[in-house]
């Protein structure tokens, strides 16, 4: 068996120049709301343990559903909830904005900039407004 | 030659392939579920707020009345698929070794299977109240 030169075939792999990543860039709104987009939606994607906890315990009785009622009422519970309240909403106006720009509207330089101002500054806005319906009118949780 | 560099390379033409016959698939599908995931996630919203405070009886009864646990079933059904094709994109974009790779894959599947089917079983036995 012949040994394989370095860089020719098996075995060795040749060091390749890379094209510049995040870290050479001034961080912009678009680009930090895109990087967001993601984060919150690995987060959403745990975040869904807590939904089929939840149903899974009002499914299994009322001392389950208790015990959930507990934690989402804690302070950690709380912070966790409302942080998940932004996420998903978050995500969804990101999501919208996204959609809006496959449809190739809304590039513009003002555009662009307006839209992914909006998806935070509505994000932030409908979180609050649901967390203080949530408390003034619902009760809150408990 | 042109300073635009073609979209169609040599393999599309060897594979018979255009990008919009099954390579954008998942791009496509993450679309759909993003547009159903608008309605269903402000329905899941107003749901947990009416939700908030009630009895544990109360919630049962609710939660298992039709229009809402179909609401929820949609729900759980349209993001398990959207949180599924995400997270595998983003298994894609960061993890680069092969054997890590293919078991965080399966990883995202066990996954989106158990949270989505765990929480399904528990609105149909609402709904059901076997």
């Amino acid at each position: 068996m012949v040994e394989p030169e370095a860089g020719t075939s098996t075995g060795m792999r040749r060091v390749r120049p890379l094209s510049p990543h995040l870290q050479i860039y001034k961080p912009m709104l678009t680009m930090v709301m895109s990087i967001v987009h993601r984060i919150t939606g690995a987060a959403l994607y745990f975040g869904m343990l807590l939904l089929a906890w939840w149903l899974i315990a009002a499914a299994s009785g009322p001392n389950a559903y208790a015990n959930v009622e507990w934690f989402m009422g804690s302070l950690i519970g709380q912070l966790v909830l409302f942080g998940y309240t932004w996420a998903l909403l978050h995500h969804m106006l990101g999501g919208i904005r996204h959609l809006i720009w496959d449809t190739i509207h809304g590039f513009e330089p003002v555009e662009r900039e307006l839209l992914t101002l909006a998806t935070l500054v509505g994000s932030i806005t409908l979180t609050l407004i649901l967390w203080v319906v949530g408390y003034l009118v619902m009760g809150g949780p408990r | 030659m042109s300073p635009v560099q073609p979209m169609r390379t040599p393999m599309r033409r060897v594979r018979g392939l255009g990008a919009a016959r099954s390579g954008t698939g998942q791009f496509w599908h993450q679309r759909i579920t993003s547009v159903a995931g608008i309605p269903l996630t402000i329905g899941l919203l107003l749901i947990i707020t009416a939700l908030l405070g009630r009895s544990h009886a109360a919630v049962v009864q609710i939660l298992g009345s039709p229009i809402v646990a179909i609401t929820v079933l949609l729900f759980i059904v349209n993001t398990a698929y959207h949180m599924w094709i995400g997270m595998q994109e983003i298994i894609l974009d960061y993890v680069h070794d092969d054997r890590w790779k293919l078991l965080s894959l399966m990883a995202n599947t066990f996954f989106v299977f158990a949270v989505s089917l765990t929480s399904i079983y528990a609105i149909l036995k609402l709904s059901f109240g076997v």
